[in-house]
């Protein structure tokens, strides 16, 4: 049984991300449960999904310090994920930082350096990937969702293999979309074994 | 066969399963998906549509149930209330064809005005109530639920919660289906509501439901397992947090699937093998008082805590980890491990999208009005985000079609104000009309706004008479707004494009000037159903860095890159709205000249 929090902006596809792994997990015979959020805060708000993988699971929810992996799309999200994680989980994170109007309107200076230099205080299994780079790999800035998915199979963390991945993204994407997706997986997955 | 479905894709394949011929409700978080589900996997057997609003939804769905027909109607619960007329008296006159009214609740809340609970609304309506703790029992649920519908011909609600209903899981859908044939309508009195009539129906209800409670004793999702003398009662997404709390732990646990009628004889079998019980459910404490009224109907000596003993938290959502923090007091359970303090993170609240037509008609109105006494009445929807800095554009906000209305009180109060009345599209449709109607016969002096984005936006894109598609994927003549508004008497109505922000400002203007109901009627699609336009970026040796583009617009696009203000393509919708008021006109389309 493994459980992954998926944290980021609204717009950033954290929703597809939690239904590829558990279509990919469901493929593999195992029961998934999610839980994700829908409504106004997908209006470039915090978005959390909750994936939980394995057959004696009642709450969608992950409990906090429940989690093997934090998926974090943007470097704040992950941050604020972290009482969600195991004592001995994993982050992975973009380094991109998404800067929130809020920060604009009061001349904040937030970058995501503090956040990334907190997270390898305080969560020591950490990789990251440079959002910029995968944008320039695969074409679109659309696919960091599906990177982070390719970084997460690569470590063997989430159960399900790059394969595994790929057929669940074949079977939930838009044909048209496809090979981008696939681009940015492989990508994603170069990332953090380099 | 086994599919991965959301909870509210699973409703719509249990009540397809059980053989319903018709489909209608109104978008809602977190309702919303079943209707589109339904839709979705419509074989040509069976009706759907998005109603105009949750009232005209239950009443269209009564008359095909009149006429032997399965319905479901989907809303959330702030719908239930637009609802309550019909389903007040339905509740009496009672239904043919099985008829499952599904309300989804909103524990946090999440995505509504109100943290009002459902169960409570089945037992003031007197209906049966099933309150699914998973997508799995949603959908077996639904199926029971046109099953008793039709077995009392009673109108059956069913109340999911956000977490049920957003909640997906793998489960296995049968594809077996009912065909179900409607009769048709057979003439009778019984469907004329009068006071004798509802005299005598009355009467029957109050005989039925303490005998439903008694059957629904029994029914398989209602439970009493484990054992002690400290028991725990609960119910909907809530047993599923507690279920994962006891770890291995099997204490007495009563789990409620009927809140209403009560399954009292079960309840009492949980009552006596007892000495305490912690009630653990979210929004009202519903179980809570009905186990309180039990003890002391039966003289049971045993204490209930929950909710009212201010064992459990009054409101917001329960989570495992709450759920936790109450059974380590109660049940000596390892208390939760304290969450890492965290260091200060940038605030996200959500905002208005990048290239949103509402940024424009707020910053029209804005500009127009500066210098003058006004106030702005907003509405439900995307739009309602217009209150955050640096907008600032909604003073007011209440519910569905509520800013018409209270434009006009407020001006009487201070008519020298201007009053300004904010209303989208498809609220306009659903709740607006009634309001427009009273300011312009009773010669109120306001100055509505209506922005139409073409779509339901907040709700995820869904059709409405403005937008000329339906859910049987017909394309109708579309409803005007601009036309409705002239017909309703409305005498000066303008229509623009909000992203030409001089003629937006002089429009409202000129609207602000009339004396009596007038409108503007900004239209723009929203982003989510248009193509982005060529793209702008910030000519930095030509930027001063004043930052007048963020402070007064907020476009999550726009952020400084060191002294200069600086355009993240990947957000940019070319909307153009920045190249307008920058002062230097240093916002330029990509590749040309502004």
């Amino acid at each position: 049984m493994y459980s992954v929090i998926l944290a980021g902006v609204g717009g950033q596809g954290v929703v597809l991300a939690s239904r590829l792994i558990a279509q990919a997990a469901m493929n593999n015979g195992h029961a998934a449960r999610t839980a994700e959020t829908i409504g106004m805060a997908q209006r470039g708000g915090c978005v959390v999904s909750h994936v939980r993988v394995g057959e004696e699971i009642h709450s969608p929810l992950v409990p906090k310090g429940g989690a093997d992996l934090i998926l974090g799309f943007e470097p704040a999200e992950a941050v604020r994920a972290l009482p969600y994680l195991k004592p001995d989980g994993v982050v992975i994170t973009s380094t991109k930082a998404i800067r929130p109007v809020t920060a604009s309107l009061t001349g904040s200076d937030y970058d995501g350096t503090e956040a990334i230099a907190y997270l390898k205080k305080a969560a020591p299994r950490l990789y990251t990937i440079d959002g910029d780079a995968i944008f320039r790999e695969a074409g679109s800035s659309k696919v960091l969702n599906v990177a982070l998915l390719g970084a997460a199979a690569a470590l063997g963390l989430v159960g399900l293999t790059l394969e595994d991945l790929e057929k669940a993204i074949r079977e939930r994407v838009a044909p048209r979309f496809v090979q981008m997706n696939l681009a940015a997986l492989s990508a994603g997955a170069r990332a953090v074994l380099n | 066969m086994k599919k991965f479905l959301m909870g509210n894709e699973a409703i719509a394949y249990g009540a397809v399963s059980a053989g319903v011929n018709l489909v209608c409700g109104y978008p809602g978080t977190p309702s919303t998906e079943i209707l589109e589900t339904a839709a979705a996997i419509n074989d040509g057997s069976y009706y759907v549509e998005w109603s105009v609003n949750e009232k005209a939804a239950l009443e269209v769905a009564a008359g095909a149930s009149y006429a032997g027909a399965r319905t479901l109607i989907t809303m959330k619960q702030v719908g239930l209330n637009v609802a309550s007329d019909p389903l007040m008296s339905l509740a009496y006159v009672g239904v043919k064809g099985g008829m499952v009214v599904v309300v989804a609740d909103d524990p946090g809340p999440i995505s509504s005005q109100t943290e009002q609970d459902t169960r409570h609304f089945a037992r003031f309506s007197k209906l049966p109530v099933f309150d699914p703790s998973s997508p799995e029992e949603a959908y077996e649920m639904v199926k029971d639920a046109f099953k008793l519908s039709e077995e009392y011909g009673t109108p059956v609600l069913l109340r999911p919660t956000t977490r049920v209903c957003h909640g997906c899981a793998s489960m296995d859908v049968g594809d077996e289906r009912e065909r179900h044939q409607p009769e048709g309508f057979v003439k009778d009195s019984k469907w004329v509501i009068f006071p004798r009539l509802s005299y005598q129906n009355h009467l029957k209800i109050e005989e039925r439901n303490p005998v439903l409670g008694e059957k629904l004793s029994t029914y398989r999702f209602n439970t009493l397992t484990g054992t002690g003398r400290r028991g725990i009662a609960t119910g909907g997404i809530s047993y599923a947090y507690l279920r994962e709390a006891l770890g291995g732990a099997n204490p007495r646990v009563l789990k409620i699937a009927t809140p209403h009628p009560f399954p009292e004889k079960l309840a009492l079998e949980f009552l006596h093998s007892v000495d305490e019980v912690m009630v653990i459910e979210e929004l009202d404490p519903v179980i809570e008082r009905e186990l309180i009224y039990l003890c002391g109907k039966h003289h049971l000596p045993v204490k209930v805590y929950g909710k009212i003993s201010g064992d459990v938290q009054r409101a917001g959502e329960n989570s495992v980890e709450s759920v936790r923090a109450v059974l380590s007091e109660y049940l000596g359970l390892p208390k939760p491990p304290a969450p890492p303090a965290l260091p200060e993170l940038p605030v996200r609240p959500p905002v208005l999208c990048a290239g949103c037509p509402h940024r424009a008609s707020f910053y029209a109105v804005k500009q127009a009005m500066r210098g003058q006494k006004a106030v702005y009445a907003g509405d439900i929807g995307c739009y309602t985000l217009g209150n955050a800095m640096p907008l600032d554009m909604v003073d007011t906000c209440l519910c569905m079609g509520a800013d018409v209305t209270i434009a006009q009180g407020l001006n009487r109060v201070e008519p020298d104000a201007k009053h300004f009345a904010f209303i989208g599209d498809s609220t306009f449709f659903a709740s607006g009309l009634t309001g427009v109607v009273n300011a312009v016969y009773n010669n109120s002096d306001i100055t509505l706004v209506v922005l139409d984005n073409s779509t339901t936006a907040m709700t995820g894109q869904q059709p409405h008479p403005g937008t000329g598609r339906t859910m049987m994927g017909e394309n109708r003549p579309k409803i005007s707004i601009p036309d409705v508004l002239r017909a309703l008497g409305v005498g000066h109505v303008e229509v623009l494009s909000p992203f030409d922000h001089k003629a937006a400002v002089e429009a409202v203007r000129r609207a602000a000037d009339i004396k009596g109901v007038s409108a503007v009627v900004f239209e723009a699609p929203c982003i989510a159903v248009s193509k982005p336009a060529p793209l702008f970026v910030v000519q930095e040796e030509t930027c001063i860095g004043c930052r007048k583009c963020i402070r007064e617009l907020g476009c999550p696009a726009i952020v400084m890159h060191g002294k200069k203000a600086f355009i993240e393509p990947s957000l940019c919708y070319g909307c153009a709205l920045c190249a307008q008021i920058c002062p230097k006109t240093a916002i330029i389309r990509e590749g040309g000249e502004g």
